[in-house]
């Protein structure tokens, strides 16, 4: 156990523990009204969205890709399946077949075009990104969908305490998807065969094919759980706004990368992890949510955070290098 | 007959093969809109009018370009052009109101003091990414939510406008009718291009895109050349924040946003290759050509704007589609 522990202490995830622990500790002193879990379970509600898409980035990132995408994915996602049911009464299970099916069939067409491209798949994402949002602003005109089902719009809110207090503790549907996008992704990266493999094809994708790997086929997994992820976020996000609106999601495909990254995943893939991830999700939302709460003008909010990334990247980036040029030196001394 | 196909065909091959099938490309735009638009699309308001707005998204790309050539990506390029602008914009509050000797140097300096902003930011940029290893796309995202971040809190998300008229000048006026902007945007490609291809700095650049730790085995300080990449892509990123603020007649912490990712496709539409090396500037004009057309020929058939996003979009796909067909079936 005391191994573990020092093992762990040396990981990116157990520094980001602490400067987690750090700032929380922080807050808890000067600002009002952080320490509760009133104020959790809001912070949770309000970056349910980034969240869920962070659980599905991680996995391509581990594979060594990138998608920048996903915001039009949700965007057409969410606009489709709540049209469907706004249109024909049809409930629940066509609302999550018509939202996650969208979202895994542009998934599995993104995979395609990347593995069979073999450009590098920050430009092909990117090139997609603007024909889905694009064409789906066409057809829309941009118009809103101002009206959901009330089944939908008014489920899955429960009043767990303070039911008459201006402040009441709820359990929602953001929630509860946020806890399922992250119990997914570590099933799928640490309890399935598939996870390796996806490990595997993004810390040396050559290797990977050499030993058998189907590339397409681990592409599409990882791409296609990326694009569920999108329909799921679409649909906690049409709920917590109450209104599906087409341009209100692209353009937060680089905040879900900065949660992912600070998580410590790697560009160049192979590397990453869902408590990294967790963790570099709840550094930024502490972040903006202590600012706020301490009274800094909410205007320059996005500077600190800007800043704060800017450190974390220098440090990870620092880190490793130091590592090599060590382990350079070891093998010199040994070899 | 023969003759003159076999002289098509030497000319031809003279040209870069990205090129031809840009031009190519290019040809087939001209016939079809020719024929849905037939007078209109010869217009000259048309012509202006894409003269007036290619240089905004040349400049950016010009800028986008030169990380593209190194290896890496410049995400905070729109973000430095704005700071720029509002920095500019700040110093001409100042402005005294009478011309004379001390309104020109006040503006000189302004626009100095502008050009100094993105220098630093570029630099800062460059260390970062040379020295402390951080991907450029990290390193570059961070700067661009640091940058923006910093306009957002001194404006408080507001807008900074009324210039004085050498400004309004170069936004709107014309010489010998080539607008200002065309007459700028023409002038940085030329630089940028004798800078590339006919400088040492411009070889060390390929050489670096290519592979840069042979780069650094033959001696070559490659992070100092990042760092000089970094910059001049600030540096033209300043420019293009000078267009706009001229164009809009006004500066904000957000404008020209969705310019960002259209860069990197319109740069890699024209040959730059997105691991690095690779690309001329010649092939990324002929991209912006092209791009401009549709989004102009589109606006004059009526349809919207964001059928101009994803046709730009899908242009790269189809492109990039063709070039893998014609390996695979080699």
């Amino acid at each position: 156990m005391p191994s573990f522990l020092a093992r762990f202490g040396r990981t990116h995830e157990a520094r980001l523990l602490a400067v987690n622990l750090a700032l929380v500790i922080f807050l808890s002193i000067f600002a009002t009204g952080f320490f509760s879990l009133e104020n959790v379970f809001n912070l949770m509600t309000s970056y349910a969205f980034v969240g869920i898409l962070a659980a599905g980035l991680v996995v391509v990132l581990v594979a060594g890709s990138i998608d920048i995408s996903m915001t039009a994915i949700a965007s057409i996602a969410q606009y489709l399946a709540v049209s469907a049911v706004s249109q024909y009464d049809v409930g629940w299970a066509v609302l999550l077949t018509v939202a996650l099916g969208t979202g895994l069939l542009l998934g599995l067409v993104n995979a395609a075009l990347v593995t069979w491209f073999g450009i590098s798949s920050i430009i092909v994402t990117i090139a997609l990104l603007n024909v889905y949002f694009g064409l789906l602003m066409f057809f829309t005109k941009g118009d809103p969908i101002n009206f959901l089902p009330d089944w939908y719009a008014d489920s899955m809110s429960w009043v767990i305490a303070g039911a008459d207090s201006n402040n009441p503790l709820i359990l929602n549907m953001q929630i509860l998807a946020l806890v399922l996008a992250f119990i997914l992704a570590w099933f799928l990266l640490n309890r399935l065969s598939v996870g390796r493999q996806l490990r595997a094809l993004g810390g040396n994708a050559e290797a990977a094919k050499r030993v058998g790997f189907n590339a397409l086929r681990l592409n599409m997994v990882a791409y296609g759980f990326l694009g569920v992820m999108a329909g799921l976020a679409s649909l906690v996000q049409a709920q917590a706004s109450q209104a599906v609106v087409p341009n209100a999601l692209v353009g937060r495909e680089l905040d879900v990368l900065a949660a992912v990254v600070l998580g410590g995943a790697s560009l160049t893939g192979g590397s990453g992890s869902i408590l990294g991830t967790v963790l570099g999700l709840m550094l930024l939302a502490l972040l903006q949510n202590g600012l706020i709460l301490l009274g800094v003008s909410s205007y320059w909010i996005q500077c600190v955070t800007g800043f704060v990334f800017l450190a974390a990247v220098s440090t990870i980036a620092w880190d490793y290098k130091r590592q090599q040029s060590a382990l350079r030196r070891h093998i010199g001394a040994i070899g | 007959m023969k003759s003159s196909l076999s002289f098509l065909a030497r000319v031809s091959n003279r040209i870069d093969p990205v090129d031809r099938r840009l031009l190519a490309l290019l040809m087939a735009l001209v016939l079809v809109f020719g024929l849905l638009l037939g007078s209109k699309l010869f217009d000259a308001t048309s012509f202006r009018s894409m003269a007036f707005q290619l240089p905004e998204l040349g400049i950016l790309s010009l800028a986008m370009m030169v990380a593209l050539l190194s290896g890496g990506l410049d995400l905070s390029i729109i973000a430095t052009a704005n700071l720029v602008a509002l920095t500019i914009a700040f110093m001409f509050t100042f402005v005294p109101v009478e011309p004379g000797v001390a309104w020109v140097a006040w503006q000189l300096l302004a626009v100095a003091v502008g050009l100094a902003v993105a220098l630093l930011i570029g630099a800062i940029n460059g260390v970062i990414i040379a020295y402390l290893g951080v991907s450029p796309i990290l390193a570059t995202l961070g700067a661009m939510t640091l940058i923006k971040g910093i306009s957002i809190g001194f404006t408080q998300g507001g807008i900074l406008s009324g210039f004085p008229d050498p400004i309004l000048f170069i936004g709107n006026g014309t010489v010998f009718g080539i607008p200002v902007v065309m007459l700028i945007f023409a002038a940085a490609a030329l630089v940028l291009s004798i800078v590339l291809s006919a400088t040492p700095f411009g070889r060390t650049l390929n050489m670096l895109g290519s592979n840069e730790a042979a780069t650094r085995y033959s001696g070559i300080d490659t992070r100092r050349t990042l760092v000089s990449v970094y910059m001049i892509s600030s540096l033209l990123a300043a420019l293009a924040g000078i267009v706009m603020m001229a164009r809009f007649n006004s500066a904000n912490a957000a404008y020209g946003e969705s310019y960002l990712l259209v860069t990197i496709l319109a740069a890699v539409l024209g040959g730059v290759s997105p691991s690095g090396g690779f690309g001329k500037v010649g092939g990324l004009v002929l991209a912006l050509i092209i791009l401009q057309l549709i989004s102009t020929c589109f606006n004059l058939l009526d349809f919207s704007q964001f059928l101009t996003l994803a046709i730009w979009g899908g242009t790269l796909i189809v492109v990039a589609a063709v070039s893998r067909l014609r390996s695979h079936f080699r």
